[in-house]
């Protein structure tokens, strides 16, 4: 456990210099859209990957976050590390009633529930006069930061932005491989021996909830502050499908898949845009293929090639479907 | 791992790569910026592309020496999309101009993006009175239609022919919001009156409880404050309700030919709607027509003759100014009148309305029809003036007083 | 703020239309949630593709109409028949190897086809839709004194009462629907029996998707034949399937109705809502009781 903890910030010391040079080589808006996706995609992977909860609404999180975001930022004026943290609190505060209502439920029951809960948070999202609608909240000012560093300037916003998901991405890696996740990799591994050793498991896997509530709208308040809109489809439910896409391709339950499947399908989304439709078929190809051939994602196949005789860590398997990967290996 | 991870994130940056930026040269370039897959792909989509090249190949191909180059894409009726591609386009392919964009939220995004840049955007698609009222913009020429004229035209029409009680079906979104307002404006100002109106969510599918609400208000007309398939689906299902026999009557605020086509003269005969074009009007529209079906296969709608028209005027500006400034293009547009196929004695307003004469028309019944496409008789001229006049003051902050 | 909601209730003439027209819609969703919870009841699959499978029928419909010059009532047939065995080449082909998986798997793969039928679909035919008219023996009206009833809606509860019936009947009475039912619970102990399971199975899965061509079929006069039609309505379906109980088949006929219903009413106090009425109503069913009103706890 303490290895992959250590092997995460080595590859991240690693990769530093390529993301500190990369907006003068790839385009910046580009990478500060798969940042705040691979964000995105890491907090539903907490979830996921270490608690085994499938959930069908984070983008409730993720939107609402948005909306907090470019409201307090343009119609408030407030700097936008308020806005951001404004942001947050709601998400987590959200997560925190979402995960209250749903976390007794396992499996497709909780699917479903934030399905549904994130389907009324669109509703009101709808009807909300603040939100504007399907025009959304549009031209949100990046402001200042600090009052020092104004962030309009692309190259600042960028690394501000990578600064931001390192710190999200961070605390990732630091909850997984600290007792706290030694409790929740516990709790799944065997739930009941764990309550019998007087841990709470319905405490742990709510905050774990928050948590990852909390660093979605992280996601989302920075993206809204990169695009400058903040709008609907942050909140449809086609957005939480996605986050499950970018999840699945780069890998479940590992450190790094859900970075590298972002990056992977919002430069699939760029690349395949004049293609109109068949990004869509695409897409589905894509679930279909790895559904079927490829559950370990991405990052979860290379690297039981790179290293086929070791052990595979229990860090890299989601538990309610890792049922499945040990009766086919 | 580390050597996997590694791997896997250059095969990521590789096709990354991709999405880089192209520097441009000395051209002029155009961006078509549509929905090419979604509800409103046949009434812009790769028609507007094609009428955009249409424009660019009967002008020669260059001007003033110049290249003239287009590049198009899918915004898929979403702002945060339209909004990416914009940026992209202005800040990476060196793009001058943004032509079509329907969907008021896009378009609403888009213009300010353009007007932040003070690069040109010539709006066909969308129809948002804002665009040139609160939100105006001094880069942008709102070229073919806006709810304004939707309402003076259905609207007043329909009221002066009689139908002064209404009752809207609006679909609940800001954009039906402002067309049911608009509308509810003009037919109060012309002396009817509205009994009622209820606000269905946007993509319905089942409106029978709403018409059967419409049915019991017992107005003469019913308005349609929607687009897209909710309008498509309301006047299907009207007709099995019976209502137009039952003696009401549907105003479409928002309809098109090619709502007309999905939904063929049984189900939409008798339907009242304005539109700036119609490929049947006369010879010059016919032979233009003529030349967009041999390529698209299907005939004209107002948008895409529009594209035609707004990307010929344009290229004409930068031809007479020597210069893509947007701010100089623009104002040369504004004071040349607009002579075309579709256009009669157009002038563009302050605030970026090109006002135009707009035509009322009603859906043939299927027996008038000879064929395909030949789905509307003109019943009202409404001269340029009276269709894009404005109910109270102007909210441009362009126009003083 | 208020005037959200219609605070004033219509006259009862008025009413008893609004609510026939939801118990209509109820019809229609009971009969499309019906091929869903005979799938995942039986199958344990939760199949996605519903919505796409529901698109195919009314497209079906269409072309054979347009190509072949075959009717409605020819295509009431034939269509739920032509959709249904393309139904079994995906269970053949695809869904096979994912039965030993959680079923979430099922969810995203056939999350998955949908996506891929439905962008084919668009590609080929854009958004807009097709028109297909109602036949000519359902036209016109009849007067029921407190509303016009259109023909074809009556015609549409009539049908899909008789499939739910038929169905249940089927599933619930028959021998051929124990066998289903017991092949789901220990399908090694039938299969010693000489029952041939994996086809049955087969089977199950092409008449849960004939079902959905079959409303597919049903909705083509009344909803335009468009791409998107399957989409815009999966989720709804899914929440029937939800709270009537996810392996329950009386249970989602009868929340196909009920929620028909309460749509209905929504429709008329607070119309702006009628879309999310349902979620709620999933909402407050799964954290009451997560099996649903009739389903059990898997």
């Amino acid at each position: 456990m303490a290895q992959s903890g250590r092997s995460a910030w080595i590859i991240t010391v690693v990769l530093l210099p390529c993301a500190l040079a990369a907006p003068f080589v790839l385009y910046p808006v580009f990478l500060m859209e798969a940042l705040c996706f691979a964000l995105f995609a890491c907090a539903f992977n907490l979830l996921i990957g270490y608690v085994g909860l499938l959930s069908f609404g984070h983008a409730a999180f993720f939107g609402c976050a948005a909306y907090i975001t470019a409201h307090t930022v343009k119609v408030w004026g407030l700097p936008p590390e308020f806005g951001i943290l404004a942001g947050v609190g709601v998400a987590a505060l959200l997560g925190a009633v979402f995960g209250w209502l749903g976390i007794r439920r396992q499996g497709i029951y909780f699917a479903m529930i934030t399905l549904a809960l994130a389907q009324m948070v669109y509703f009101v999202a709808l009807q909300v006069p603040f939100t504007g609608g399907e025009d959304g909240i549009q031209a949100v000012p990046r402001g200042r930061l600090l009052g020092v560093f104004g962030l309009d300037n692309t190259l600042t916003m960028y690394y501000f932005v990578l600064a931001v998901f390192l710190i999200g991405f961070g605390v990732i890696v630091r909850t997984i491989n600290s007792p706290f996740g030694q409790v929740i990799k516990a709790i799944r591994e065997n739930e009941p021996r764990a309550t019998s050793l007087g841990y709470h498991a319905d405490h742990y896997k709510l905050v774990v909830f928050i948590l990852s509530a909390g660093l979605s709208g992280l996601a989302g308040s920075l993206k809204s502050l990169v695009f400058q809109l903040a709008s609907l489809t942050d909140v449809e439910w086609t957005m939480s499908g996605w986050v499950v896409l970018m999840t699945l391709v780069g890998g479940l339950g590992t450190v790094f898949g859900p970075v590298v499947g972002a990056f992977f399908l919002v430069a699939m989304q760029h690349y395949l845009a004049q293609l109109g439709s068949w990004v869509t078929v695409v897409q589905g190809i894509i679930f279909v293929f790895c559904v079927l051939l490829f559950r370990r994602g991405i990052v979860g196949l290379i690297a039981s090639y790179a290293e086929p005789r070791r052990e595979v860590p229990a860090g890299e398997k989601p538990p309610e479907l890792a049922g499945a990967a040990a009766r086919e290996t | 791992m580390r050597l996997a991870t590694l791997f896997c994130f250059g095969v990521a940056a590789a096709v990354a790569t991709s999405a880089s930026a192209e520097i441009s040269g000395d051209v002029v370039k155009l961006g078509v910026l549509n929905d090419m897959s979604s509800l409103y792909a046949d009434l812009s989509g790769a028609g507007s592309v094609e009428a955009a090249r249409m424009a660019i190949a009967d002008f020669g191909g260059s001007v003033n020496g110049k290249k003239i180059e287009l590049i198009s894409a899918d915004h898929q009726n979403k702002p945060d999309v339209g909004s990416a591609i914009a940026t992209q386009w202005f800040d990476n392919d060196g793009v001058d101009a943004i032509v079509d964009v329907p969907t008021s939220s896009v378009a609403l995004a888009v213009q300010q993006i353009a007007r932040t840049k003070g690069k040109l955007f010539l709006i066909s698609g969308a129809a948002a009175s804002d665009l040139t009222g609160k939100a105006c913009s001094p880069t942008s020429v709102h070229w073919t239609y806006d709810t304004v004229a939707l309402a003076n035209g259905t609207g007043g029409a329909v009221v002066k022919a009689g139908g002064d009680t209404w009752f809207f079906i609006t679909a609940d979104y800001a954009f039906g919001h402002a067309l049911e307002r608009d509308t509810a404006r003009v037919v109060e100002a012309n002396g009817g009156k509205v009994l009622g109106k209820v606000r269905a969510p946007l993509n319905t599918a089942d409106f029978s409880s709403f018409l059967l609400q419409a049915q019991g208000s017992k107005a003469k007309i019913i308005g349609l404050a929607n687009a897209g398939g909710d309008t498509i689906n309301s006047i299907k299902q009207a007709g099995e309700f019976g209502i137009v026999e039952g003696g009401q009557k549907l105003a479409g605020l928002l309809v098109f030919i090619t709502d007309i086509h999905s939904l063929g003269l049984q189900a939409a005969h008798g339907l009242q709607l304005t539109e700036a074009f119609y490929w049947d009007q006369n010879d010059a529209t016919r032979a233009w027509s003529k030349r967009f079906f041999d390529k698209i296969g299907r005939e004209p709608s107002m948008v895409q003759a529009g594209v035609y028209g707004a990307v010929t005027h344009y290229l004409n500006a930068i031809k007479a100014t020597n210069s893509d400034d947007g701010l100089t293009v623009v104002k040369q547009m504004k004071a040349t009148p607009i002579n075309d196929f579709m256009t009669k004695n157009g002038k563009i307003r302050e605030d970026g309305t090109l006002v135009r004469d707009m035509y009322l028309f009603e859906v043939k019944a299927p027996a008038e029809s000879k064929g395909p496409w030949d789905y509307y008789k003109q019943i009202a001229v409404i001269p340029g003036e009276d269709a894009f006049k404005l109910p109270g003051a102007n909210e441009c902050p362009l126009v003083k007083g | 703020m208020f005037d959200w909601i219609h605070l004033s209730i219509p006259p009862a003439p008025a009413l008893f239309a609004q609510l026939l027209v939801g118990l209509i819609n109820g019809a229609f969703y009971a009969l499309l949630s019906l091929g869903l919870a005979v799938i995942f009841g039986l199958l344990n699959i939760i199949n996605f593709a519903h919505g796409a499978q529901y698109m195919l029928g009314a497209f079906c419909a269409w072309f054979l109409l347009n190509a072949l010059g075959l009717g409605y009532w020819p295509a009431l047939v034939l269509a739920p028949l032509i959709v249904g065995v393309v139904g079994i080449a995906i269970e053949r082909l695809l869904l096979r190897h994912i039965y030993r998986l959680d079923p979430l798997y099922g969810l995203l793969l056939t999350f998955g086809l949908a996506l891929i039928i439905e962008g084919i679909f668009r590609q080929q035919y854009g958004s807009s839709g097709q028109p297909y008219a109602i036949p000519p023996e359902l036209r016109g009206a009849r007067n029921l004194g407190f509303m016009f009833l259109p023909n074809y809606r009556a015609w549409v509860i009539l049908t899909s009462l008789a499939m739910c019936l038929a169905t249940w009947f089927t599933i619930e009475r028959t021998r051929l629907g124990a066998y289903l039912r017991a092949a789901t619970e220990n399908p090694v102990l039938v299969q010693a029996f000489g029952i041939n399971v994996p086809r049955m199975i087969t089977l199950t899965y092409g008449a849960g998707v004939a079902l959905a061509a079959l409303a597919g079929v049903m909705a083509a006069p009344i909803y335009q034949v468009s791409p998107l039609m399957g989409s815009n309505i999966i989720i709804v379906v899914f929440a029937v399937v939800v709270i009537g109980g996810m392996g329950s088949i009386s249970g989602a006929i009868v929340s196909g109705f009920t929620l028909g219903l309460v749509e209905g009413l929504t429709k008329v106090f607070y119309p702006e809502a009628s879309n999310t009425v349902i979620f709620v109503i999933m909402a407050l069913v799964l954290l009451v009781k997560p099996a649903g009103f009739f389903g059990q706890v898997r």
